[in-house]
């Protein structure tokens, strides 16, 4: 079977990809969130604290996770109505920061420290388990009234109203969502790593879940799934990219702005992918 | 007489100093073809996103279909059966002919976020499958049923204009408005619009239209509404309209 060192690499690459999909859901209502990560520490606080401290069996913990990380996006999303693009991002990001700089100042939850001594529970069927209903839900979601809400506010807000979109219920759908995704994503995380401190969730958190996104592409969810796959677990393949991470990671968002803005899979190479999906199925 | 359908009064908007709208009174017939017309800046427009709640009113009252709704977002109006179209096309780009119907089906249709999740898995829900089968039909009564997986943005322009009266169509409107619906329209072009606005019409939609192309008025319209610099300076049929000294001078200036 898997070695353990391979296993604990799709692990952490399995909820890289959970977190790209917490990005991408709003971002495919347009609504663009720098602060995955701290939608990730609530949900992650909040089930190893249950597991530790109340002995909670680890599904009801996980569930608590997204339940933390859906009501903050439903919270977080209000003051977002209001705003747009990169306003957006600089509220979102702030809101990521103070929930750092929160964990960082409650003694109850380990404060600069950490919080050690969570139970190991997260195992990689729990990880691609969620992934297939996440991948199952998003592929549900393009053929659907939801799915074209969505698409219709990230092409042209003002249109999607006049066509009878409640473009306020659809953003805070979007971000309630997210969040429920991204405060799973941290609750496997922090019953994996067994400790958490605040700085694992911080702005490098929600840059590189943004980064996965957006390196592959925004056109589709399988974008974020690609993406975030590609760079989580080449670090773990080649040495140096490990240990030049941040600037590596950069270089390759100039490269990819010159090169393939778009991110890897467009809507041109996705058609040309499902078409030869199609032609298969019809040989076949 | 039947009671109006869209009945506005003392209806004003300023955008900064500039008076766009001021104190207009209108009422729109149900089942007719009613036509705005008046110079370039006389608040055509700004009169449309005021009935469909893209901008709020300053002052003044809209009544459709017997409630007031100048107080409802956008969305609800649209629910209520008030559509439009937009004077520069306002298609979703990332999205195909038929995927552009169905959007305009929201507000008809059912299904949350958390719908995907259900039903039978592969298949369709009994929704989407009604929406899709609604979608179809309306493809098919503006003449875009080819076109349907096309994404909406690569359309010839005409087709564009059209797609978006079937989007709009979509939401089952009791009143369409038309902003511009010809404009950038070729003669055979204008002549197909011409027939797809009849025949709408006569599936009971009442229409409102802003043209400029006074030929297409002339055969449409039973009533002419005459705006110039915010105010409503003449209405009533079409010919009499364009004998009106008052509208003679608004377009050709006075001496």
């Amino acid at each position: 079977m898997l070695s353990d060192h391979t296993v604990s690499i799709l692990i952490f690459a399995g909820i890289d990809v959970i977190m790209a999909l917490s990005f991408y859901l709003p971002a495919s209502a347009g609504q663009l969130s720098a602060g995955q990560g701290g939608f990730m520490a609530l949900g992650a606080y909040t089930a190893a604290y249950l597991t530790v401290q109340h002995r909670v069996p680890f599904p009801l913990a996980l569930a608590a996770g997204g339940l933390v990380g859906g009501l903050v996006g439903l919270a977080v999303g209000f003051p977002a109505l209001r705003l747009r693009g990169l306003y957006l991002v600089l509220v979102t990001f702030g809101f990521g920061e103070v929930v750092r700089v929160l964990f960082l100042n409650a003694p109850a939850f380990g404060g600069p420290g950490g919080f050690a001594g969570i139970p190991p529970a997260t195992t990689i069927w729990h990880v691609l388990g969620l992934l297939i209903v996440l991948v199952y839900f998003f592929t549900r979601l393009n053929g659907s009234r939801m799915g074209r809400a969505f698409a219709a506010l990230r092409d042209d807000e003002a249109a999607a109203e006049a066509m009878g979109v409640n473009s306020t219920y659809v953003k805070l759908a979007a971000f309630t969502a997210g969040g429920v995704i991204a405060g799973l994503g941290g609750a496997l995380y922090a019953h994996y790593t067994l400790f958490i401190d605040p700085e694992a969730f911080g702005v490098g958190r929600s840059l590189f879940v943004m980064l996965y996104a957006v390196f592959g592409g925004l056109s589709s969810f399988w974008g974020a799934v690609v993406g975030a796959t590609i760079l989580s677990v080449l670090p773990e393949l080649l040495r140096w990219v490990k240990d030049w991470r941040e600037i590596f990671y950069g270089l390759l968002v100039l490269a990819m702005m010159l090169v393939r803005p778009q991110g890897l899979l467009d809507t041109t190479l996705l058609a040309r992918l499902s078409l030869r999906g199609e032609r298969a199925a019809a040989r076949g | 007489m039947s009671a109006p359908l869209l009945a506005v009064s003392g209806l004003s908007r300023s955008f900064g100093k500039l008076v766009v709208l001021s104190e207009l009174d209108l009422s729109v017939e149900p089942r007719g073809i009613h036509a705005i017309i008046g110079p370039n800046g006389a608040g055509k427009t700004t009169f449309f996103n005021l009935v469909t709640g893209a901008l709020s009113a300053d002052a003044g009252h809209i009544r459709f279909d017997g409630s007031e709704i100048g107080d409802l977002p956008a969305y609800r109006r649209t629910a209520l059966g008030i559509c439009r179209t937009f004077q520069n096309i306002r298609l979703f780009g990332s999205m195909s002919v038929l995927e552009n119907v169905l959007l305009g089906l929201h507000c008809r249709s059912r299904g949350g976020l958390l719908s995907p999740l259900l039903g039978v898995p592969f298949r369709r829900t009994s929704a989407e499958t009604s929406a899709r089968q609604r979608a179809e039909e309306i493809l098919e009564l503006v003449g875009l049923t080819p076109r349907a997986y096309q994404p909406a943005t690569e359309l010839p322009y005409g087709e564009q204009r059209r797609l978006e009266i079937a989007r709009a169509l979509a939401s089952a409107p009791k009143l369409l408005l038309l902003d511009e619906p010809s404009a950038g329209m070729n003669t055979q072009e204008t002549l197909e619009l011409e027939g797809l606005i009849l025949q709408v019409n006569r599936r009971d939609v009442t229409i409102l239209l802003i043209e400029h192309k006074m030929s297409l008025v002339m055969k449409l319209s039973k009533v002419v509404t005459v705006l110039n610099f915010g105010q409503k300076i003449a209405e009533g049929s079409p010919t009499a309209v364009q004998r009106d000294p008052r509208v003679i001078e608004a377009y050709l200036g006075s001496e």
